[in-house]
């Protein structure tokens, strides 16, 4: 069982980032569950919202969970919340920001000794989709990262995910997906 | 007005609200009336944009309040046409008058509701207090615990509502965001296969029949009703069991998915059992299977419908267990917990020995742990080890402060 936990503002799209990674997933044969947590938040609250990707039949409808991978697609939520909580010494954490790692870890010493990678996800999607829409970025760096697949068949697959948007968005997103896979470090 | 085919995939990953709302499309519903709530919208959303992309061909009725979308489904429902919605807590609520109406007038009607708690205080999450609110209204009730079994479901509501032997309205339970909001693959039936399932919709004591001039609505006093009650569930008792289980065995055959009315996992050899409804059945039966390769012979009973209960299969199923939770996730307003009381009431007068412990839990949303299974069955066992129940009979699961236990 592969566990995933996003880190975002609520309506920055982490629900539809992790119902685009379950889709892609789908397809490879794996059984997926995505879900975040609700309430009466609005735009800027900070929310989570998660993944789960295993061989069988996603039993667990557990909320809490013990990520193996920790997103955090805000940048303000690396520094302004605890993005470690419940995870375990193997979790390894993607976050977007402008900083170095070595800058973030200082800023926020609860990430230290923890596996961190970064980039800018947030300048990313606003060069390339024109909005600072940070989740398709961060798939790719979680792609780079994981090796879950190839970035050629990952692109193709999110091509088919986002085919109800007009095909110049498909297009800057597949951009903003390269991007991030070769940025991330 | 024709309308357009949809090509799916096998395997689509859909939360449990857009499986329903597909079901809906596919089963092909003359009028859909609705005023959406929270967390049920995307059920009567997702419909709205089938029928504005031009997947539907049946109409759309926005509505003022829940009343009137119920009210509204049950004059067409009597007008002759296939009809549902979808609501949720506050929504169902207001709805619950007009559910006796459309049962007590034998109409065939599909409400999808979205599990979630009753205020206050105010909460738009999940639990089962809407489902009991409505438990004695005289509708049939399913229960999924994932979004693929909301999409079946819906397909075997109206197969068994419509059935002109039972002619009883049908609710679909999911669980509200831990079900309508959790994305999963959704093994998907192809438009046709899907509507030929259901069939064509053939009306009965329609009002747009003219040649054959029907009431609807009607009162009856000391002189009637009692009747009009009693034959009403009298159907509800013999009728609608069977047409269920032809429904679940036309649909097994049709897409190899097998539903029971009563769900049983390793309950074959189980010495402790839990009982329950919704997601919490499949966590629970995750649970299981760890506390099985820890030498405990663990089982779990999901019920699939609520609504006629299945009195004589749950008491068979359980009659030989030594210790068995029902847990009910609603606040039990000064009782045992329903599921507590039907399942007392399956076994008494039986020479079952079974120790039987009610659990409240999960208000509001509030997360089942694993760790809070693993407990339960771990203090099952003990109570089948000692032979009487160690406990008081009422417990309550994951809430804060000082522990609450009663009865």
């Amino acid at each position: 069982m592969l566990e995933i936990r996003w880190h975002r503002s609520a309506e920055q799209g982490d629900v539809t980032g992790a119902k685009g990674l379950a889709d892609v997933i789908s397809t490879t044969g794996k059984h997926v569950q995505a879900f975040a947590f609700y309430g009466s938040a609005k735009r800027g609250a900070s929310m989570t919202a998660y993944n789960r990707v295993d061989d069988k039949v996603i039993m667990n409808h557990e909320k809490y969970m013990e990520p193996d991978f920790v997103f955090v697609i805000d940048p303000a939520l690396a520094i302004t919340t605890d993005v470690t909580i419940n995870g375990k010494d193997t979790t390894k954490y993607i976050i977007t920001t402008h900083l170095s790692t070595e800058e973030l870890v200082k800023i926020q010493p609860k990430l230290e000794g923890k596996e961190v990678y970064t980039l800018d996800c947030i300048t990313i999607a606003n060069e390339t989709i024109g909005r600072p829409i940070p989740n398709t970025p961060m798939l790719g760096a979680f792609m780079k990262i994981s090796g879950m697949y190839d970035i050629e068949f990952f692109k193709e697959s999110m091509q088919r995910v986002l085919a109800k948007l007009p095909q110049k968005i498909v297009d800057a997103n597949m951009v903003a997906i390269q991007r991030a896979y070769d940025e991330v470090k | 007005m024709a309308f357009d085919k949809m090509e799916l995939r096998d395997i689509e990953v859909w939360d449990g609200n857009h499986a329903a709302a597909q079901a809906l499309r596919q089963a092909q519903v003359d009028v859909l009336a609705a005023y959406p709530i929270t967390p049920s919208t995307p059920i009567v959303e997702g419909y709205a944009k089938f029928k504005s992309d031009n997947y539907v061909e049946g109409e759309f009725v926005m509505v003022e309040s829940e009343h009137a979308a119920m009210s509204g489904c049950i004059g067409a429902a009597a007008a002759g046409g296939r009809v549902a919605t979808a609501t949720s807590s506050q929504g169902l609520a207001l709805m619950v008058e007009t559910l006796y109406q459309a049962s007590g007038m034998r109409l065939p009607i599909v409400l999808n509701i979205v599990n979630r708690a009753l205020a206050a205080p105010l909460n738009v999450n999940g639990d089962h207090s809407d489902m009991y609110l409505c438990r004695d209204s005289g509708w049939i009730q399913f229960d999924a615990f994932s979004p693929q079994e909301a999409y079946d479901l819906n397909f075997i509501a109206f197969k068994v509502s419509e059935d002109h032997d039972v002619r009883l309205p049908a609710i679909v339970n999911q669980d509200g965001f831990i079900t309508s909001h959790t994305a999963q693959g959704v093994h998907t039936m192809a438009d046709d296969d899907a509507y030929n399932f259901v069939g064509e919709y053939k009306p009965m004591n329609d009002m747009l029949d003219f040649e054959n001039p029907v009431t609807h609505g009607v009162q009856t006093e000391e002189d009637w009703h009692f009747e009009h009650k009693a034959r009403q569930h009298n159907d509800m008792m013999t009728k609608v069991s069977p047409k269920i289980e032809e429904a679940f065995s036309d649909f097994e055959k049709l897409t190899g998915r097998k539903y029971n009315q009563v769900e049983c996992y390793d309950m074959d050899d189980a010495d402790v059992a839990v009982v329950c409804m919704g997601t919490s059945v499949e966590t629970a039966r995750e649970v299981a299977g760890e506390m099985r390769a820890k030498g405990l012979k663990a089982g779990v009973v999901g019920l699939r419908v609520v609504r006629p209960f299945p009195f004589a299969e749950i008491g068979n199923v359980l009659k030989d267990i030594k210790a068995v939770a029902a847990l009910d996730r609603s606040a039990p307003g000064g009782a045992a917990g329903v599921l507590f009381n039907e399942i007392a009431g399956s076994l008494f007068n039986t020479d079952s020995k079974m120790l039987l412990s009610g659990y409240i839990y999960g208000l509001g949303g509030r997360d089942l742990l694993k760790s809070h299974l693993v407990d339960l069955f771990n203090e099952l066992q003990a109570n089948a080890d000692a032979g009487k129940v160690l406990t008081q009979q009422q417990q309550f699961i994951g809430v804060r402060g000082p522990k609450l236990a009663y009865l």
